[in-house]
């Protein structure tokens, strides 16, 4: 990303998206109180709601299911509406979020195609549904342990069904942070986006039909791995990898991910996080020794996403990231967003920022000023605010969060005492390459051997 | 509302601190009560759930099987003292002193500072509990996108 093109995302406000924000905040503070009690002014935010979706396909619906809560009749139908109209009023701020960041950067991005339809995923949808409906009716300033413990059931039978993982650990999430904010009354602040950004995605993902990933086609080419995200709750671990496809067939380079996700437990952190993942040794293996990775026809999303089948990759070459970033990254056709993803946390948009200067969080570059954001370093690799603070070149996902652009490193070169170092996110994939780290792991023991051992000692008894 | 409220991304549940774990394999502050699960040291196949509770202080300790502990005669139980041992590890002083309502200043031994009874307390859920947290591991991994996790980034570690 070069100066011009960071001045040209930070030019000004997009038309439109803070009136969309205040919307969506009308319904978030109404799921603060509860849906049972709304005041006056609260009624009249969800009406404000659902006046500006009237001329859209949702309108009817939307109109209708105001009118019922507000009159106290508080249905999963009507929930549905309301979730759908908060989706789509975030979904337009999404789509005005990345179309200035693809103009910014001169970024071209494939058209969605929809994907063969395939059989809705079964299962236990229901549970959670009813769990969605009592929190909003509540209202998020209600909720006491037994309501957060009425999620269990519905959780561990979601969790039974591997396409469902999504709403599952989606549930699972916010139950827990629920408990840890038991009782909610208590809590000085509530927070009303992220809570109602969570229970709508849920509600939305618990709705017949829509969950399940449905595959576009294969791909065949050498990927090119940029960096690894990591995502991470007390029961769930996900590396998702941005990298560089050339595929094979002679087709454009394009911008792929591959994702593995794993369950784990709050006691499992740090380094010990990758020990979950072994059972995609190739891909661990291209991280931690930065090579690129042959792949031979492994399913593709429309919306860019491998599904990754480790028998189907095979070490590559070595592979520098940054180099992958300074050549490759400016001509990669970036994917679609499929629809029902459309939401701004989905922006994470992979750079390289070369030649900038660094004061706390913001990186200045050319005398435009980009925020850093130094809390998303994870703790299973070798990122530090320090050795952020000390580069001047990184690869990293541009995101639009809180009102603003930030830039998530994934990877950066740094001068540490006259020398350069580089780190890279998923450098500790197969275990720390810091000494000190490697001996405080060893100290601590290893986590997932012994709850393994425990499980295996008392679950089958 | 703030802009704090306004943000899709903000941690909400503080991290926890990596500890080890063949003793104590299971500790959690829920239902209120600090409660969790300790390894017998002489049967392997036997573990004890203890627990103290929320404001009242009152403790219990006993085998998955309901079995008192033989050890609480009028005092905590060493099962007891390693549970809170690993609770501090595991959250940090100030946040099981805050869950337990008890007033501890820093350095001072926070069992020290209860002043509950026994009081059998069943095991069965907490043992059930465990054995929820152990299923996880069980489940296999994912290769399919998760797009929801987007709202749950990894964080720094707490060393
Ligand atoms: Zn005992």
């Amino acid at each position: 990303m070069l100066g011009v093109q960071l001045a040209a995302l930070l030019d000004g406000e997009v038309p439109g998206v803070a009136e969309a924000l205040d919307l969506v905040d009308g319904f978030d503070d109404a799921l603060v109180h509860g849906l049972a009690r709304l005041d006056e002014e609260q009624a009249g935010r969800l009406a404000a709601l659902a006046g500006a979706l009237r001329d859209t396909p949702l309108g009817p619906a939307v109109g209708e299911a105001v009118e019922k809560i507000t009159a106290g009749s508080i249905g999963e139908q009507e929930l549905a509406a309301l979730a759908g109209a908060r989706t789509t009023l975030l979904g337009a701020v999404h789509d005005a979020r990345l179309a200035r960041f693809d103009a910014a950067l001169g970024r071209a991005r494939d058209t969605w195609e929809e994907p063969p339809a395939s059989p809705p995923v079964e299962g236990p949808l229901g549970a959670g549904r009813s769990w969605l409906q009592e929190l909003a009716i509540t209202g998020w300033r209600g909720v006491d342990h037994d309501l957060v413990s009425a999620a269990d059931q519905a959780v561990s039978a979601l969790l039974d069904e591997p396409a469902l993982r999504g709403p599952a650990v989606l549930l699972d999430g916010l139950a827990a942070e629920l408990r840890a904010s038991c009782p909610v009354a208590t809590m000085d602040r509530v927070p009303a986006r992220r809570w109602a950004d969570l229970w709508a995605r849920a509600l939305l993902l618990l709705q017949p039909g829509t969950s399940g990933t449905r595959p576009a086609g294969a791909v065949s080419g050498r990927l090119l791995p940029l960096g690894v995200d990591v995502h991470e709750h007390g029961t769930a671990v996900q590396i998702q990898v941005h990298g560089v496809l050339e595929p094979t067939d002679g087709s454009p380079t394009r911008l792929v991910r591959a994702s593995v996700a794993a369950a784990k437990v709050d006691t499992i952190v740090g380094p010990a996080v990758w020990r979950l993942l072994d059972g995609h040794p190739v891909l661990l293996k291209a991280l931690a020794e930065h090579r690129s990775v042959d792949l031979a026809e492994v399913p593709v999303t429309a919306g860019g996403d491998l599904i990754w089948q480790d028998d189907r990759a095979t070490p590559g070459e070595p592979a520098d990231p940054f180099a992958t970033a300074r050549l490759r990254l400016s001509d990669a056709l970036a994917p679609a967003v499929p629809p029902l993803e459309r939401h701004p946390v989905r922006i994470a948009e992979p750079v390289l920022v070369e030649g900038y200067t660094i004061d706390g969080d913001a990186l200045t570059l050319d005398g435009h000023t980009l925020a850093v954001d130094l809390e998303r370093l994870p703790g299973c690799g070798p990122l530090t605010p320090e050795l952020v603070a000390a580069s001047s070149t990184c690869v990293g996902l541009v995101r639009w969060e809180a009102g603003r652009w930030t830039l998530q490193p994934l990877a950066v070169q740094a001068t540490v005492k006259r020398k350069t170092v580089e780190a890279h996110g998923g450098d500790w994939a197969l275990g720390p390459t810091d000494p000190k780290v490697a001996k405080a792991e060893a100290k601590a023991g290893d986590a997932v051997a012994v709850l393994r051992e425990r499980a295996g000692r008392l679950l089958r008894r | 509302m703030t802009d704090w409220e306004r943000r899709s991304v903000v941690r909400v549940v503080p991290p926890l601190r990596p500890r080890k774990l063949a003793k104590v394999p299971f500790v959690e502050l829920a239902e209120g009560r600090l409660q969790g699960v300790v390894s017998s040291g002489s049967d392997i196949a036997r573990v004890y759930v203890s627990s103290i509770a929320a404001g009242t202080h009152t403790y219990s300790c006993g085998t998955n099987n309901n079995r008192p502990c033989g050890g609480l005669s009028g005092a905590p139980c060493k099962h007891l003292q390693a549970l809170v041992t690993e609770a501090v590890l595991q959250y940090g002083l100030d946040r099981v002193a805050r869950y337990l309502r008890v007033d501890v200043g820093e350095g001072e031994d926070l069992l020290s500072r209860l002043d509950g009874a026994p009081e059998r307390a069943p095991a069965a859920g907490v043992f059930s509990r465990f054995l929820r947290h152990l299923a996880y591991l069980e489940l296999p991994d994912t290769t399919e996108p998760i797009a929801e996790l987007q709202w749950f980034p990894a964080t720094r570690a707490v060393r």
